[in-house]
């Protein structure tokens, strides 16, 4: 979609990114996943994932450690909260340049070698980053319990006596519930743009060149390291601001995120929603996101409630044979669609929504088939 | 949706779409103050619905999903006697007792239910889950103490009670209480306090322990409770070494205890961690050792029934402390132990006891206030006293949030009369010996009003 | 004169210790390396990221479980000792039927479940190759990782679904199930004692690997599998016919991983999960080893073991605390940084 002539006016893609974005409350309601917590989960995985795609959909390299950056920018939010202030603004900004600090040591040396081993690389650093966390670094993370604030900390910028915990907030704004989803979805938006215009730049296009034929680059005389490693601090930096986002909605810190299970998360969503495409990542984290919510908490009661206008006997057996893969088989469900996603839609969901958009334009050839291809993009991922 | 065919009216709509977004973004937050505080008193007031719901957030994977299944199960029973459904276990010998059996303040009770994964994270995201798009009135569920205290803790910002399930750790009532939290289960401390006199009496004064200790809040101290007591009988601490939670395989921490000159090992990890570690201490030869001139034993402070049949025989002979056994004879227990057994087929463990009760209790708690809300169901479970849900005569002490009741004294069964039979009770410790001071363990409860 | 005594005995004891943790390392290696082989004759051979080999691991923990459950079919005799409700006791049919004959039966499930686990396991991945993989073998990596993780997840919550989310345990013969006394055995202290298993565990991992390389290097379908590793296209030129080798592979690496599983049901009670825990590990030990490169793969899964096992020392843990917990990973770092292709790889395998 990105590369066709007739791109669509990047004015007019924000926009409608950021209505869609914004309005999420009131179109996702009908599919029960309107409540704050959730709609905040969609932002800020959107933030991780967008920038996830950076690195990977652009240049191909497959890191497996980006958990630890998203770790590092929740840990250094909450300390900011603990020692300076319950304003979220400076806790977003330490957390960036942090994680954008760490990321750059650790791609500095991942980055040396390519492939599996760069994958490799990332995952071990990934580990040891939550390993610490979770044994020896306990004074600075809280261990298992998971970093906390507490009344007694100091928060010299406003110390002011309140009864019970502050919360954060953004000048006077407290971010909990929808406010607190606000300003993630603020910085989707704001993430959004920049990944779309890194995508249109050129440094986009030297990135994609490496991803094509990082040898052919190499022998024309271009050096790949620097390109590689500033798209990996900004993916990194993406890494943090989700991070940082996850500790203003709910100041809690757990080491677990930085697992490799959370680096392998943003994987899948990445791929499943469709490599290297705006929309794409965006896509997954919706469709996982909402499994992992709505999907797991369906129990029987709630199925008997959906058949309920079935006659008794077909209620039963759909109850008996959906039962399965909803609430704690949900698992199931989500493995199940990675593997026909893959076999059926080798570029992820994109792809899907690419092929239905040209059977469209094939029945009635219209000029404006991009504005609906991407309406359909954001309508998909409540699917 | 998709198929609009007329692009200009399209991005039309979206223009005008977006517009109306910004404005529901700049009013949605001030809307939302006023919609759950002004209007309503209290968040997720049920109102004149003819329902209420609770939570029930448990571990349904990860090393405490054994115990986060039995927890679920006498959730389910609870919500049955409340509704009047059953033969109302509990509700026949609780004392003093203002439930009707006909729900809650006339509410017939539903349930929604979660999995922590016992992950701090995730049990926030379920228990979050459950406050702001099911809308319950109190949520409850353990096992671990690094997920209770994190649910607690987000009970406080929420304004929604949460009753802990199984925690074990000093810090759920002590450093990191909170106003919106409560625990019926017993502490580290009071194992410690429990057991001393029991391991004197078996093992004697002189003694070298090696512990080997779950590396997050519970274990840390469970390891300080139980040292304290053990060097204040004279016992020689040898080591402390922290474990993995769900390491699975120990066998590299039990090797460096072969030679380590000590006779006790003391084993401070829980579920299917203390199920491993045992099982490989023991295929290690631990038991049949003899270390300076004495058999070497194995201590785990606090087991239930559930892991002593994950053990097999490993458990036998070995001593521990807990804080119920479905064999107490007194009527709350048998009470509760018949319905659920009647239920399920087998007896309930520890977990399953206090979730029960806890449910009970917050149940009684909003009966007696006549009201669901939570300062003064709050004040009504501060410093209640209750009798006939197990364990005598119970407190739940408003200075900490913590209940006070007789902790048991157990030792794996040698010769066990059924497949239930596991743990033999060698003392019954009445609470009198452990009633200590809040203060020692600091920690600010938090206002009433949130 | 007691000082010295003292310290002769202390230095027995260094000595006590260091062995039974080379002891426990060369343990904690065997079943690193017998995962990571299978691991890597897929990756070598096959080319495919297979997210779903530590599943492979974990079903064959489920033979074991099984086998032992089909054995321990009981009936249900009621339980008189229980008053408050209906209890019912087990008493498997074997015993019933063949007595103590029976209940040696039952001992000895695990080692027997051996014999179900090759023909299952290999059903089970060469139905996996046909059915499956091999429709991806042209596909990119993500792709492959995509597929194959969906994969496991399928199979652990079957799994799930079948035998629950908690650990069983399954014990190993009470004959091997207590410990050997090594030191009385070799003359040294009485303190090194190994459990039985654990020994057996290493002797049989020694088996299968020793199995596995005389498979390869002795025979003529060996040696083309292995030059299909090196130089698939040529091999293909050859007209040979690659592809039916590579599904016997996949097969044969499923035995592999299935058996590792198979023996380790008694050191850990199994669970769903098992193989997710082990799959991360399994990764690093061959690329640490070099991807392609079996003797690696064997050789990195005995080093990171014995380290692994070394780090947990408390002398270690107080010089560098945490050391235990991240070796593994540290160790993979320093030799990807200083040897690129792994301890022994080779040029060309798996380098886009």
């Amino acid at each position: 979609m990105m590369n066709k002539p007739k791109e669509m006016n990047e004015l007019l893609l924000i926009l409608i990114f950021s209505a869609v974005v914004l309005t999420m409350p009131i179109w996702l309601s009908p599919l029960g996943a309107a409540y704050p917590d959730l709609l905040q989960k969609f932002a800020i995985f959107g933030v991780f994932a967008i920038g996830y795609n950076i690195l990977f959909g652009l240049t191909g390299y497959l890191s497996f450690g980006h958990a630890a950056f998203l770790g590092v920018g929740s840990y250094t939010a909450v300390w900011s909260f603990k020692l300076l202030s319950m304003n979220v603004l400076p806790a977003v900004m330490f957390s960036v340049v942090l994680a954008g600090l760490f990321a750059a040591v650790i791609g500095f040396v991942s980055l040396r070698r390519s492939g599996i081993y760069f994958s490799i690389l990332t995952l071990a650093f990934a580990q040891m980053s939550y390993n610490l966390a979770y044994s020896v670094l306990t004074p600075i993370t809280n261990g298992e319990t998971g970093l906390q604030l507490a009344k007694e900390d100091p928060r010299i910028l406003d110390s002011a006596v309140v009864d019970g915990l502050p919360s954060t907030n953004f000048f006077g704004i407290e971010l909990q519930g929808f406010s607190g989803f606000y300003f993630c979805a603020a910085f989707l938006i704001l993430g959004f743009i920049i990944a779309l215009r890194i995508f249109r730049s050129p440094f986009g296009l030297k990135l994609r060149a490496i991803k094509t034929n990082q040898t052919r680059m190499r022998y024309t005389g271009f050096s790949t390291r620097p390109y590689l490693l500033t798209a990996f601090v900004i993916s990194g930096m993406y890494a943090g601001l989700a991070g940082a986002l996850m500790a203003c909605t709910d100041p809690l810190a757990g080491a677990e995120r930085m697992q490799w299970t959370a680096s392998g998360e943003v994987v899948l969503m990445t791929i499943l929603g469709g490599v290297g495409t705006l929309f794409g990542p965006l896509l997954g984290v919706g469709i996982i996101k909402y499994f992992e919510n709505i999907f797991s908490a369906i129990n029987e009661q709630a199925l008997h409630a959906i058949f309920d206008f079935l006659p008794t006997w077909l209620e039963e057996f759909m109850v008996l044979i959906t039962h399965p893969f909803v609430g704690e088989g949900w698992h199931l469900t989500l493995g199940l669609l990675f593997m026909l996603t893959v076999a059926f839609l080798p570029g992820g969901v994109m792809e899907g929504i690419d092929y239905i958009k040209k059977k469209m334009s094939s029945k009635d050839t219209d000029e404006t088939e991009g504005t609906s291809t991407t309406k359909t993009a954001e309508e998909g991922s409540s699917s | 949706m998709s198929n609009s065919k007329n692009g200009s009216s399209c991005s039309r709509r979206t223009v005008l779409k977006s517009g109306a977004a910004i404005t529901a973004a700049s009013t949605m937050p001030m809307f939302y103050v006023k919609d759950a505080w002004a209007a309503k008193d209290f968040r997720n007031n049920p109102g004149n619905a003819s329902t209420v719901k609770f939570g029930f957030n448990v571990p349904q994977s990860g090393p405490y999903a054994d115990e986060g299944a039995d927890e679920l199960r006498a959730y389910k029973l609870a919500v049955k006697h409340l509704n009047g459904e059953g033969d109302g276990g509990m509700l026949n010998t609780m004392k003093p007792l203002s439930l009707k059996g006909n729900g809650v303040l006339g509410k017939k009770v539903e349930y929604v239910t979660g999995d922590t994964q016992t992950k701090s994270d995730a049990a926030r995201a379920s228990a979050k889950r459950m406050i702001e798009k099911d809308r319950v009135v109190m949520y409850s569920g353990g096992s671990s103490s690094g997920v209770a205290i994190a649910q607690q803790s987000l009970a406080q910002e929420m304004g929604v009670i949460f009753m802990c399930g199984l925690t074990h750790s000093n810090d759920t009532t002590g450093k990191d209480k909170r106003r919106y939290g409560f625990r019926h289960f017993f502490n580290a401390y009071m194992s410690g306090v429990a057991l001393g006199p029991v391991l004197e009496k078996e093992y004697g004064k002189e003694r070298r322990a090696y512990h080997l200790t779950a590396d997050y809040t519970w274990g840390w101290t469970q390891e300080e409770s139980i040292k304290n007591t053990t060097e204040g009988l004279g016992w020689e601490t040898v080591k402390t070494v922290k474990t993995p939670v769900g390491a699975g395989d120990f066998s590299q921490y039990i090797t460096p205890v072969l030679n380590s000159g000590a006779d006790v090992l003391i084993l401070n990890h829980y579920g299917k961690d203390m199920i491993n570690s045992l099982t490989q201490a023991i295929q290690f030869g631990l038991r049949d050792k003899q270390v300076n001139g004495k058999d070497f034993q194995i201590v785990v402070p606090l087991f239930s029934r559930l892991m002593a049949q994950g053990a097999g025989e490993n458990i036998k002979g070995i001593l521990g402390s807990t804080g119920w056994n479905w064999a107490l004879s007194d009527a709350g227990s048998q009470a509760f132990v018949k319905s659920f057994g009647q239920e399920y087929g087998f007896p309930p463990s520890q977990a399953a006891h206090t979730c029960y009760v806890q449910t009970l209790l917050y149940a009684n708690a909003c009966e007696m206030a006549g009201t669901f809300y939570p300062p003064e169901v709050i004040k009504q479970l501060e410093d209640f006293e209750f009798d006939g849900m197990g364990n005598g005569k119970t407190l739940y002490r408003g200075a900490d949030h913590q209940c006070f009741k007789d902790v048991l004294v157990v030792r794996g069964n040698q010769n066990p009369s059924s497949q239930f039979d596991l743990l033999e009770i060698v003392q019954e410790v009445p609470r009198s010996k452990f009633e200590y001071d809040p203060a020692i363990f600091g920690g600010e409860l938090g206002p009433y009003e949130v | 004169m007691f000082l010295y005594r003292n310290q002769n005995k202390n230095k027995c004891r260094d000595m006590d210790t260091i062995l039974l943790q080379l002891l426990n390392g060369l343990d904690k290696g065997g079943a690193y390396a017998l995962i990571a082989l299978g691991l890597t004759l897929v990756f070598g051979t096959l080319g495919v990221v297979n997210f779903a080999h530590g599943a492979l691991f974990m079903l064959g923990a489920f033979c074991a479980v099984s086998f032992n459950k089909l054995l321990t079919l009981s009936k249900k005799v009621k339980d008189e000792s229980i008053t408050f409700f209906d209890a019912y006791k087990e008493q498997p049919y074997l015993e019933i039927w063949l007595g103590d004959t029976g209940t040696t039966i039952i001992d000895w499930s695990v080692p027997l479940s051996i014999l179900i686990a090759i023909p299952v396991m290999l059903l089970i991945g060469l139905a996996m190759e046909r059915g499956l993989i091999r429709h991806f073998y042209k596909r990119s990596h993500a792709e492959q990782i995509l597929f194959t993780f969906g994969l496991a997840i399928v199979l652990q919550e079957i799994v799930k679904s079948v035998f629950g989310a908690n650990p069983i345990p399954t014990p190993a013969p009470d004959i091997v199930s207590g410990s050997a006394n090594l030191g009385a055995a070799l003359g040294l202290g009485d303190n090194l004692v190994y459990p039985w298993w654990r020994l057996i565990y290493l002797m049989f991992s020694a088996v299968i690997i020793a199995g596995v390389f005389a498979f390869l290097k002795l025979t003529t379908f060996g040696m083309v599998v292995r030059a299909g590793i090196h130089d698939k296209e040529t091999v293909g030129l050859l007209g040979i016919n690659i592809e039916r080798r590579f599904t016997i592979v996949f097969g044969l690496a499923a035995v592999v991983s299935g058996l590792a599983g198979v023996m380790y049901v008694p050191v850990l009670p199994p669970d769903y999960h098992l193989g997710m825990d082990f799959l991360v590990l399994s990764f690093v030990v061959v690329v640490v080893g070099g991807m392609g490169s079996l003797e690696g793969a064997v050789a990195a899964g005995f080093l990171l073991g014995i380290l692994q096992s070394f780090c947990s020392l408390n002398e270690i843990k107080a010089i560098i605390p945490g050391i235990d917990q991240i070796i593994i990973y540290l160790v993979a770092v320093v030799i990807l940084l200083v040897k690129p292709r792994g301890l022994m790889g080779k040029k060309g395998v798996m380098e886009d």
